[in-house]
């Protein structure tokens, strides 16, 4: 679908891909990186709107160094940042950008009424944008980016703004692009723990260079971290550390995540499988203190290369 | 729910079989290009030019400065029928000129309306992103305003003609003055839509727009006027001419004044002769050229 090599973008001051090369299948890739990253740079490259400084691009097997046109015809674009006219309505706006993508008049007013309802918007979609909720127009900002039926959706950021259900229905949505509708999807986020339930392929760029490219199993399994947090009791009143000493002595280590902001008496390890869950239940019970919490943390970009990933941390000669 | 869109597929051999398929309908049809998208940008933005496909409200003064372009050439037309006068109250080549106060308002209320709206919003990168390229898009509006000012403009130069028919005034110099007042205000619409477009593309904010290109017409008419003034007050007939170079109204009406059989409003009635005349046409055609240019370039810089 995509594919890079050695893709750089130098602007005066700032390096915003340095010599980047990636192969991007079929599929829901997601692409990971803080912000200033150069996923935006990327994807602006990709549409064959920016010139790349050196190195070349292919998308849907066309190089977008001089197939830009044929490739914005088979290709959807959401942008970040909002981008809807509040004076007219949702059908409205989405037929005219049909028509801008090419489609006869007939096939554009049918798309959008078809396209509408996919991405969730009923009877609102005759009222004017000016209205609606911030996750209404990020179904509209999808709607115009799918509406002529593309073979690839670049996604930047749909998930930004909305609040827990809005991000899980976006994300239920992405995942049904791909499977439902048959269109590749490349999204773009700066959390990867997001990224991880919707995406088959997980990119993962910081200042412009690629820091890993692999298939989200390979992701979770090494990089699944659990933050656990527990009471104190008159037998150890310092129940973090007990806990700490007694995994210690089963084996298995754990850090002290008190030094993250808010913390507070949390307690990180790497889980290796099903068998870490027990294991700390069970120690925590030998102890005799109350499990506070146990979950899951939610991988921000930083992690992926401090902790789990000493190798590359070492390559890519990046601290966090 | 979505199951009023449901397909029917024919019933399959074994008869009892139906397939509703709510699912996602992909699109095999035409894709029409860049040019199609550069004409159905161009109707649209035509369209909103005179507030269609938009608010009722904001049809209302688009429609209220057509209206008020046209009332003086009924009046007028009313009265030759009447009075069973020889000759019209005003040449085709000077009704423009004469309501340039409407055809100014109209320039700055609905040239910010046809590129601004997309700049606010930040509607440009969803352009963009489609077959269209920055010059399909700027030749779109420019097309459109254009066309948009010309429908203004030439609307009550056609109710003067038929008027002037109807009062059965001589056809062939009716209808060489009409072709002379239709080629006129085409060259004054090409212009003032650049000099607007120009204004108005580079701020997202609306009143902005409309002041700046309210005082850019109105300040360069109203100086080029009194420098013509003094300069005729002091009996330098050579640079009232000069002068009317640096207005667009001006400019217009040297040109007409040149070739299109148009008495000069310049004071004193100095106009340009054919020599100058060319330096004229070159400079409107070279600005309508260098609003085009500079367009383009503003909208390469937006981009994404």
């Amino acid at each position: 679908m995509i594919a890079t090599e050695s893709l750089s973008k130098r602007y005066p001051r700032v390096t915003a891909l340095d010599r980047l090369s990636v192969d991007i299948g079929p599929g829901v890739t997601g692409l990971v990186g803080a912000n200033g990253a150069g996923k935006s740079t990327l994807i602006k490259i990709l549409l064959g709107l920016s010139p790349a400084t050196e190195g070349r691009a292919e998308v849907l097997g066309l190089d977008v160094a001089d197939k830009g046109a044929a490739i914005r015809e088979r290709v959807g674009y959401m942008p970040e940042h909002d981008c809807l006219p509040p004076d007219v309505s949702a059908t409205e706006f989405v037929v005219h950008m049909a028509r801008m993508s090419g489609l006869p008049p007939t096939a554009a007013r049918e798309r959008t009424a078809d396209t509408l309802r996919h991405v969730g918007l009923y009877e609102e979609r005759y009222r004017p944008i000016g209205g609606y909720s911030t996750g209404m127009k990020q179904r509209v900002k999808l709607a115009q980016a799918l509406v002529h039926d593309p073979q690839l959706v670049f996604l930047d950021e749909p998930t930004n703004g909305l609040d827990p259900v809005g991000r899980d229905e976006m994300l239920g949505l992405i995942r049904r692009i791909h499977t439902d509708f048959g269109i590749s999807v490349l999204v773009t986020s700066h959390l990867l723990g997001e990224l991880e339930r919707t995406c088959d392929h997980v990119v993962v760029i910081d200042g412009g260079k690629l820091l890993r490219s692999s298939s989200t199993t390979d992701f979770t399994q090494t990089t699944t971290t659990l933050a656990i947090e527990v009471t104190d009791t008159d037998e150890h009143p310092d129940g973090t550390r007990a806990v700490r000493e007694a995994l210690q002595a089963r084996g298995v280590s754990a850090e002290d995540g008190s030094g993250l902001p808010g913390a507070g008496h949390i307690l990180l390890l790497t889980a290796q499988g099903e068998e870490t869950y027990d294991l700390v239940r069970d120690v925590i019970a030998d102890l005799g203190l109350g499990l506070v919490r146990m979950e899951q943390r939610r991988h921000h970009i930083a992690e992926v290369f401090t902790s789990s990933d000493e190798q590359r941390k070492e390559a890519v000669g990046h601290g966090s | 729910m979505a199951a009023e869109q449901s397909l029917r597929t024919p019933a399959t051999a074994a008869g009892d079989t139906r397939i509703h398929n709510i699912g996602y309908r992909s699109y095999d049809g035409p894709r029409l290009g860049r040019a199609y998208a550069r004409r159905s940008l161009y109707s649209q933005s035509l369209r909103g030019a005179y507030g269609l496909g938009r608010s009722v409200k904001s049809k209302v003064l688009p429609m209220l400065l057509f209206v008020v372009m046209c009332v003086p050439a009924a009046i007028m037309v009313a009265v030759a029928v009447a009075t069973k006068a020889k000759d019209l109250p005003v040449d085709y080549t000077e009704y423009a000129i004469i309501m340039q106060a409407v055809i100014s308002l109209y320039v700055a209320s609905q040239a910010p309306v046809a590129v601004s709206r997309d700049l606010r919003f930040k509607t440009v990168p969803l352009y963009f992103s489609r077959p269209i390229e920055t010059a399909d898009y700027v030749l779109a509006k420019f097309a459109a305003l254009a066309s948009a000012l010309f429908a203004l403009t030439a609307a009550p130069l056609l109710v003067l003609y038929l008027g002037a028919l109807l009062a059965k005034l001589d056809f062939t110099d009716q209808t060489k003055g009409f072709a002379q007042g239709i080629v006129s205000v085409a060259l004054l619409s090409l212009l003032l839509a650049g000099i607007g477009l120009v204004i108005a593309a580079v701020t997202p904010r609306r009143g902005f727009g409309i002041a700046a290109v309210i005082a850019v017409l109105t300040i360069s008419y109203g100086a080029v006027s009194t420098l013509q003034a003094i300069a005729d007050a002091q009996g330098s007939d050579g640079s009232i001419t000069w002068i009317g170079l640096f207005s667009p109204v001006t400019l217009i009406d040297g040109v007409q004044t040149a070739f299109l059989g148009a008495t000069s409003t310049f004071p004193g009635g100095v106009g340009p002769d054919t020599g100058e005349g060319v330096v004229y046409v070159l400079f409107t055609l070279g600005l309508i050229a260098a609003c085009y240019g500079l367009l383009v370039r503003r909208y390469k810089k937006v981009g994404l």
